[in-house]
């Protein structure tokens, strides 16, 4: 504990409400609660609190109230709280200060300066509840032609002339974005496999392998991850998946690589990264085969004649200032899927000073790449992933507009299986189970129930996305994809405008 | 080509103008389970679509002649339910990633290998009788990999093992830069036959980030030529009984004499932590 901090937290137990139980003692991962028998009476140690609400929410008389703690230094907009905090504790360990989850700083979030558009009039809005709605998705190269063959006196015979790429179809264009088994639980990693199967969509398995008994059942749901680490990767895992992502960078912590501290390198993730138990798992920041567009083509072809041409090969990068370059670029080196991950993607662990300041938001990427693609007469050579940020079903149909072909969901997976973004997913110490590797928090989560409320998730984002497509008298997602006629900015400069390629609201 | 583009091209490096397996047979000459494939004049796919084919025929020994730059020889063979490994005669020079992911086969080049040879190999064997370029054996998981000559920049970099799979990788000459660069695990041997006499090692930066595995060295280095992360020791019995179970392997492949190599002096490079980066966080 630090010495001169101010408690993040403030507790409060109402004590007429409360009957003793203890059952916030039990729930709480750092220990804040604790029982004295003598008064009979609960106690905490507050500087403890990472104001998780975990507590609060078990409490079966409602009985806490778990708020940011009052107590502020002299107001001041530049030295505010949290870097004088910081200042003390690099001062006190000469470390560098590490944090989970996404970005949390006021940076322009463009989604809430998009607004969509409804049929009124002029052309008739569909009802999805009566209509025909398609929101299959293929991901994956596309044609640059579709030539079709059939024979119009019989009418049977219909075929498909053009060659095809491998494509993987997904019923919703929504996708659980990379996560790795060691940096959440099994629990939750195997809920999100489940709900991905469930639902017809996919799970990314991160950098941390497949383990072998998932591989059959979930492999086919399966985008798995090709990192610098190479984790667990060898010509088993690539061949059970149904797509390959390359990881390039990820929106939390463009440029750098990833530790997996050895204490959570349990047995069990030992095996599935092959790695031995206890060691560092460390991902260097490049990978060290790739140091140009070449050497990724390289990579990526490797990766197709190790699974015989038969999958889509996917590069995921972190939007960064000449995303739109290197974008076309990887087209060119032969991805069939780029994702790109913005600023405010999330993560299991990522130093502050980069989570919070590096990197651009995923809007102006995404709609730069497209647009880039677009111009080069390449858009059709691979699929957009978009990721960081996406919370609802509003914000899937802006990306999809931007010129998505699918979004990743990392952090509104998380929230839908208890988390409540506390940002230490990094201490291991997740009291929803998810972050964690401590037998006794992980069993908190059952995946038949978590994958249920993930795939609940799915429906009812699925079912709203239907709805907004009707209102606007579309009935597939694939007319919305890149159509930004159907998009208009409020409250933006002509920069982000121009940037985005959308007209202003009343244009 | 792509005639739609307007403004700018797609040359798709890889795939433009393969010609299908069918067009391509008077290249193999299939003999029982050996077969001979001439590759010249075949694109990098066109000459592992064969490979492939040929394996799956049920051939078991291929010799491949005319090799100029091809890459990914041995990667497209992942074919679990195949009876028997096969071993692959390559000559002269096989392009990059040789045997990337590569899944139990053997591959004897008879001539130099470039960049990536062995990278995320899983099981099997290479042979080079000659040199290997940039980031040999890289992320590594198990096999043997036997070099007669030097190695580019950054070999065996985060080379790794777990329960029992420990690759190996022997290299007869010496090495570039970030020699062992992060290792994880795993078994290196370098002898530097072709130093002459008090000839340092070329290179700097040797098992930087190390935190697993062993290197074995021959012949002289300098203290400052080493990563911090990684420690000098002594060979004791068990590493002499090592270093000697792969110096002969490498001499019979090579025809070297054992007991020549091994009578020089020889040190062992360990990490000092298999947690290097534990104490950079303030939490
Ligand atoms: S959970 Fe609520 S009622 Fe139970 S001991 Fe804690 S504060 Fe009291
Ligand atoms: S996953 Fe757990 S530790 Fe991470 S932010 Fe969510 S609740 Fe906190």
């Amino acid at each position: 504990m630090y010495s001169y901090l101010l408690p993040e937290f403030a507790i409060e137990r109402n004590e007429e409400r409360c009957i003793r139980c203890r059952v916030c003692e039990r729930q709480c991962a750092t220990d804040v609660h604790y029982y004295d028998a003598e008064p009979d009476k609960m106690f905490f140690h507050e500087e403890a609190c990472v104001g998780c609400q975990r507590c609060a929410v078990f409490c079966p008389t409602n009985a806490l109230f778990i708020r940011p703690h009052p107590a502020e230094y002299r107001p001041n907009s530049s030295w505010n709280r949290e870097k004088l905090q910081d200042l003390k504790k690099q001062a006190e360990t000469g470390g560098v200060i590490l944090t989970g989850s996404g970005n949390d700083k006021p940076y322009r979030i463009y989604w809430d300066h998009l607004v969509l558009n409804a049929s009124q009039v002029t052309n008739p809005s569909i009802d999805p509840l009566r209509e025909p709605m398609e929101l299959k998705t293929f991901l994956g190269r596309k044609p640059n032609t579709l030539e079709i063959e059939f024979n119009e006196l019989n009418g049977s015979e219909v075929k498909i002339k053009s060659e095809l790429y491998p494509n993987v179809s997904i019923t919703t264009p929504i996708v659980f974005s990379a996560m790795s088994y060691g940096a959440i639980s099994y629990q939750a990693y195997k809920s999100l496999a489940m709900a991905a199967k469930k639902f017809g969509t996919l799970f990314n398995t991160g950098e941390g392998g497949l383990p072998l008994n998932m591989r059959k059942e979930y492999g086919s749901s399966a985008i798995v991850q090709c990192a610098s680490g190479r984790f667990g990767v060898d010509p088993e895992y690539l061949n059970a998946a149904c797509a390959i992502e390359i990881k390039i960078g990820q929106g939390a912590k463009p440029g750098i690589g990833g530790h997996l501290p050895g204490e959570k390198v349990s047995e069990n993730i030992a095996v599935t990264r092959m790695i031995p138990q206890g060691t560092d798992a460390l991902s260097p920041a490049p990978q060290h085969d790739i140091y140009s567009i070449e050497d990724l083509s390289m990579l990526i072809y490797a990766l197709k004649e190790a699974t015989n041409y038969e999958k889509p090969v996917s590069v995921k990068i972190a939007a960064v200032h000449n995303v739109a370059a290197i974008a076309s670029g990887i087209v060119r080196a032969g991805a069939d899927i780029v994702a790109i991950d913005g600023l405010r993607g999330g993560t299991g662990a990522a130093p502050k000073a980069i989570r919070d300041n590096v990197g651009i938001p995923l809007e102006l990427a995404l709609a730069a790449v497209d647009k880039r693609l677009r111009e080069e007469g390449i858009r059709n050579k691979c699929s957009i992933l978009a990721a960081g940020g996406i919370r609802c079903s509003a914000d899937v149909m802006k990306a999809i507009a931007l010129g998505a072909d699918a979004v990743y969901i990392g952090t509104a997976a998380l929230v839908a299986m208890g988390c409540t973004l506390c940002q230490k997913c990094y201490t291991g110490k997740c009291t929803w189970g998810i972050c964690t590797q401590d037998p006794y928090l992980s069993k908190r989560l059952n995946p038949e129930i978590t994958s249920q409320r993930l795939a609940n998730l799915l429906r009812g984002w699925s079912h709203e996305i239907k709805e907004m497509l009707g209102g606007m008298g579309i009935n597939a997602i694939e007319s919305l994809r890149g159509n930004r006629e159907h998009l208009r900015g409020v409250e933006l400069a002509e920069w982000e405008l121009d940037v985005l390629g959308v007209k202003g609201a009343g244009e | 080509m792509n005639n739609l583009n307007v403004k700018f091209g797609l040359r798709n490096m890889f795939l433009d103008g393969v010609r299908p397996v069918s067009e391509l047979v008077q290249h193999v000459n299939t003999n029982g389970s050996n077969a001979y494939i001439d590759a010249l004049g075949l694109k990098h796919k066109e000459l592992n679509d064969l490979l492939r084919e040929t394996a799956l025929k049920g051939v078991t020994s291929i010799t491949v002649q005319n090799v100029f730059g091809q890459r990914y020889i041995g990667t497209r063979l992942y074919l679990p339910n195949l009876a028997k490994k096969m071993e692959i005669k390559i000559a002269p020079n096989p392009g990059n990633d040789l045997g990337a992911f590569l899944n139990g086969h053997r591959l004897i080049v008879y001539g130099n290998a470039q960049d990536g040879a062995g990278n995320t190999m899983d099981d099997g064997e290479i042979i080079i009788h000659g040199r290997a370029g940039d980031i040999v054996a890289m992320s590594m998981r198990g096999g043997k990999i036997f070099i007669r000559d030097n190695v580019g920049y950054r070999a065996a970099i985060h080379m790794k093992e777990y329960t029992g799979k420990v690759p190996a990788l022997v290299i007869g000459g010496t090495a570039q830069d970030f020699f062992g660069e992060y290792m994880a695990g795993g078994r290196v041997i370098l002898l530097g036959l072709n130093l002459s006499k008090n000839e340092r090692h070329k290179a700097h930066y040797i098992g930087t980030g190390m935190h697993g595995g062993v290197i074995y060295l021959r012949g002289r280095v300098e203290e400052y030529q080493l990563g911090k992360e990684v420690g000098i020791r002594a060979l004791d019995s068990h590493d002499w009984e090592i270093v000697g179970q792969y110096v002969s392997e490498f001499s019979s492949h090579f025809g070297f004499d054992p007991a020549e190599i091994l009578q020089e002096k020889f040190q062992k490079l360990l990490p000092v932590s298999t947690r290097p980066y534990g104490k950079i966080y303030a939490y």
